[in-house]
């Protein structure tokens, strides 16, 4: 009765990659051990738990033990901030944290939080009109008091690319802690703790076709965090509870899969994403671009349409069998501009009107001329309501 | 274009919008379910009657159930400015506004169905209970519900032939007993919502609260005066008190005294014995005719003058500019200005208006 589906919200979620899958079976009920147990069946979970923390660690250029196992990216992210943040006020009474204005809610909401009840001073950064941080303006921002900066890797929203080398640089002259959320990222782009002058790094698996419910957070020796889940040793002590062990193993699995297939991977999405970018801007009047026309994630599309409600336009669009996602978007119904448009400074007749398309690997050009084909009629129907 | 007709279904957890989306899927309708967010007090949004989170993570799980799509729209907005706006407005002005008349009129059947329209849909269905008689090609008429006990078709007299063209009520030929058992059937929840007459956006206070909490100048004592205008009491505010109340007037008296007439210019609130409280005409307006325009002459008609009233026996006499003069048969005890005076025969709901005023003789 209904049109074919056409996922175009990789950027939400992915689905689970068929290898991935076959990776994380033998360890739900088969190898099922905990890998604290002595005994050989927790032996051997434990293997499969060191292996895949070896694994992460190779693909992001970090030592073993700089790999923390966590339930999502978002649970990394409050790992970072908080730990960062409680840890550094401990050790040299830092109270100042910096972030960025359009971090994912797990960073803002995890600093907001800090603030309120711990009395830290949170400043928020500057962003230029592609939504992006300077590493000039954290410098300037920096104190010896600084307890933590954390800068997104890539929005999630507008996807455009931070400079996080250049802020990790500047971060590691002065010895402060910085943070990037890499949730989006670590599927697209390269993630080299090294390269990037990171200290922190989290990753969320759902995003690059592992499952839903595991993430991991890297670590730099040397730097402290309070523990997030307190209780037994797990995870060097800074997250309590049993380890996940065929989740962890597919997380693995999907990283090691993006590092595999990363070229032929980029260089589809990109040919996707152009294509998709260059005929909505030519087709559809009162367009505009969010973020960086070019530093931005290769699979990731965002628009702001005038005069459009964003809320129905995904409704439109997924009645037409197109399934997207809007800055505003959410699923109670409240049509508030999303925090991320606020920031940039776009209007309220245009920040409402926003649509997110996300390609994945899977994605065909069959999939993406359809929607190219639908979605002028669509605006056009919906700003005539 | 295809020749399956797509149906939105406005839901809301409850069994009887389950029972609706069920049916229509199960007579092969394209079926949409969407749920509107209406607005509550700061503060209060979980005590909505009509769509907190929770009922609409159930409309959620049923549309799931059911494997058809489901949308939440957002109606805060033009739910604040018209159907709290006018309540509010309608106690200031000393009447006593039926809220869930204004909701239909402006949110269900135009805001909604204007949605449900832009979405591509041909028709808007609800789980009301009441029929449409769309087999002549004449006007479409609007009949009671089968389940006497049930029928709503008191709330749907402001619908016109435009609305009525694209509503679908399939619950109306049903008992509310039957539904149960489709719900049963369909493996659907079964859960009622309370047939409580709270209004939605008052959650568990009482409208009372409400009011002074939004107008504080409806707390503004009077007099309660006797018919011969003798004073035995007073009153804490016209808008805390409804034609034929008779508990909480602080009236000491053997007899129960009923309040008769709320009398705005005077700021004083008429009581008088049972006998004395009997009113057999009314005027009112904003009416509307179901089949497009006033019959030429006056007709017999039965009137509800509230949603659960028994109809009564009277003479509906059409005036100019959208009014009607009612003479009952018998007088009623609680002719209610701002509440609707609702016109069937039979079967058949001709229309209403919001009642006006009310009048002796």
């Amino acid at each position: 009765m209904y049109k074919e589906k056409i996922y175009l919200d990789y950027a939400a979620t992915t689905p689970l990659d068929g290898r991935v899958l076959e990776a994380m079976l033998p360890y739900f009920s088969g190898n099922f051990g905990n890998p604290s147990s002595i005994h050989r069946f927790g032996q051997q979970a434990e293997a499969a738990l060191e292996s895949a923390r070896k694994k992460i660690a190779g693909i992001l250029n970090a030592q073993i033990h700089e790999i923390i196992f966590t339930a999502c990216g978002s649970e990394s992210d409050n790992l970072a901030l908080r730990g960062a943040s409680l840890a550094a006020r401990k050790e040299r009474n830092a109270n100042h944290i910096l972030i960025s204005p359009v971090e994912h809610h797990a960073v803002s909401k995890t600093a907001e939080q800090l603030a309120a009840l711990h009395g830290f001073e949170l400043e928020i950064l500057p962003i230029d009109t592609y939504g992006a941080v300077s590493a000039k303006d954290v410098t300037r921002r920096l104190r010896s008091e600084t307890a933590v900066v954390s800068v997104m890797h890539a929005n999630n929203e507008i996807g455009t690319i931070n400079p996080i080398t250049d802020i990790g640089s500047v971060c590691q002259e002065r010895g402060i802690p910085f943070h990037t959320d890499a949730v989006q990222s670590a599927a697209h782009l390269p993630v080299d703790i090294d390269a990037l002058n990171v200290d922190l790094l989290s990753i969320g698996a759902h995003k690059f076709y592992g499952p839903k419910g595991v993430g991991a957070l890297y670590v730099r020796s040397g730097i402290s965090l309070e523990a997030s889940l307190t209780g037994g040793v797990q995870e060097f002590g800074l997250r309590a509870g049993t380890e996940n062990i065929p989740y962890i193993v597919g997380m693995a699995e999907a990283l090691s899969l993006v590092k595999d297939e990363y070229d032929q991977r980029d260089s589809h999405v990109k040919m996707l994403r152009d294509r998709i970018i260059g005929q909505v801007l030519e087709t559809i009047p009162d367009v505009k671009l969010t973020g960086h026309a070019t530093q931005r994630l290769p699979n990731h599309a965002s628009f702001i349409f005038r005069g459009v409600d964003g809320n129905n336009l995904l409704m439109l669009l997924d009645m037409a069998g197109f399934a997207c996602s809007s800055g505003s978007a959410c699923k109670t119904g409240n049509p508030k501009p999303s925090g991320v448009l606020t920031a940039l400074g776009f209007s309220h007749d245009w920040s409402l009107g926003s649509l997110r398309v996300t390609v994945g690997k899977d994605t065909s050009v069959n999939d993406v001329n359809a929607f190219l084909n639908t979605l002028p009629s669509i605006i056009a129907k919906e700003r005539r309501i | 274009m295809s020749q399956t007709k797509r149906v939105v279904v406005a839901m809301s957890g409850g069994v009887d919008s389950s029972v609706t989306a069920a049916l229509l899927k199960e007579q092969g309708y394209e079926v949409i379910g969407m749920m509107m967010r209406l607005w509550s007090e700061p503060g209060k949004e979980s005590e909505n009657r009509c769509c907190t989170l929770d009922d609409m993570s159930t409309a959620r799980s049923i549309a799931a159930l059911l494997d058809i799509p489901f949308y939440a729209i957002d109606a805060k907005d033009v739910f604040r400015s018209t159907v709290v706006q006018y309540f509010i407005d309608g106690y200031s002005q000393g009447i006593t506004p039926n809220p869930c008349i204004i909701c239909n009129r402006k949110i269900r059947w135009e805001f909604l169905l204007d949605r449900a329209l832009a979405m591509g849909a041909d028709y808007l269905a609800t789980g009301h209970y009441a029929r449409l008689d769309k087999s002549d090609h004449g006007a479409i008429q609007l009949l009671k519900g089968i389940d006497e006990g049930k029928d709503q078709s008191y709330v749907l007299h402001v619908l016109n032939q435009e609305k009525l063209a694209h509503a679908l009520f399939p619950l109306g030929g049903y008992t509310k007993q039957q539904v149960r058992e489709m719900a049963a059937r369909f493996n659907l929840p079964t859960a009622s919502r309370s047939d409580s007459q709270d209004l939605c956006f008052l959650g568990s206070g009482s409208y009372q609260d409400f009011l002074e909490r939004n107008i504080p100048s409806v707390v503004n004592p009077g007099a309660i005066i006797t018919p011969d205008g003798e004073k035995i009491g007073e009153h804490q505010g016209l808008a805390f008190y409804t034609i034929g109340q008779r508990r909480g007037l602080g009236i000491a008296s053997r007899k129960p005294f009923y309040v008769m007439e709320k009398d705005i210019a005077s700021n004083t609130l008429v009581i008088g014995p049972k006998e004395a409280l009997g009113k057999s005409k009314l005027t009112a307006h904003h009416v509307n005719w179901i089949a497009g325009k006033p019959p030429k002459n006056p007709i017999q008609v039965i009137v509800k003058i509230r949603y659960r009233a028994r109809g009564a026996r009277g003479t509906v006499t059409p005036l100019e500019r959208n009014h009607i003069h009612i003479q009952f048969e018998e007088p009623l005890r609680d002719i209610t200005p701002g509440q609707a005076a609702v016109l069937f025969h039979g079967d058949i709901c001709l229309g209403g208006g919001i009642i006006k005023k009310q009048g002796k003789s």
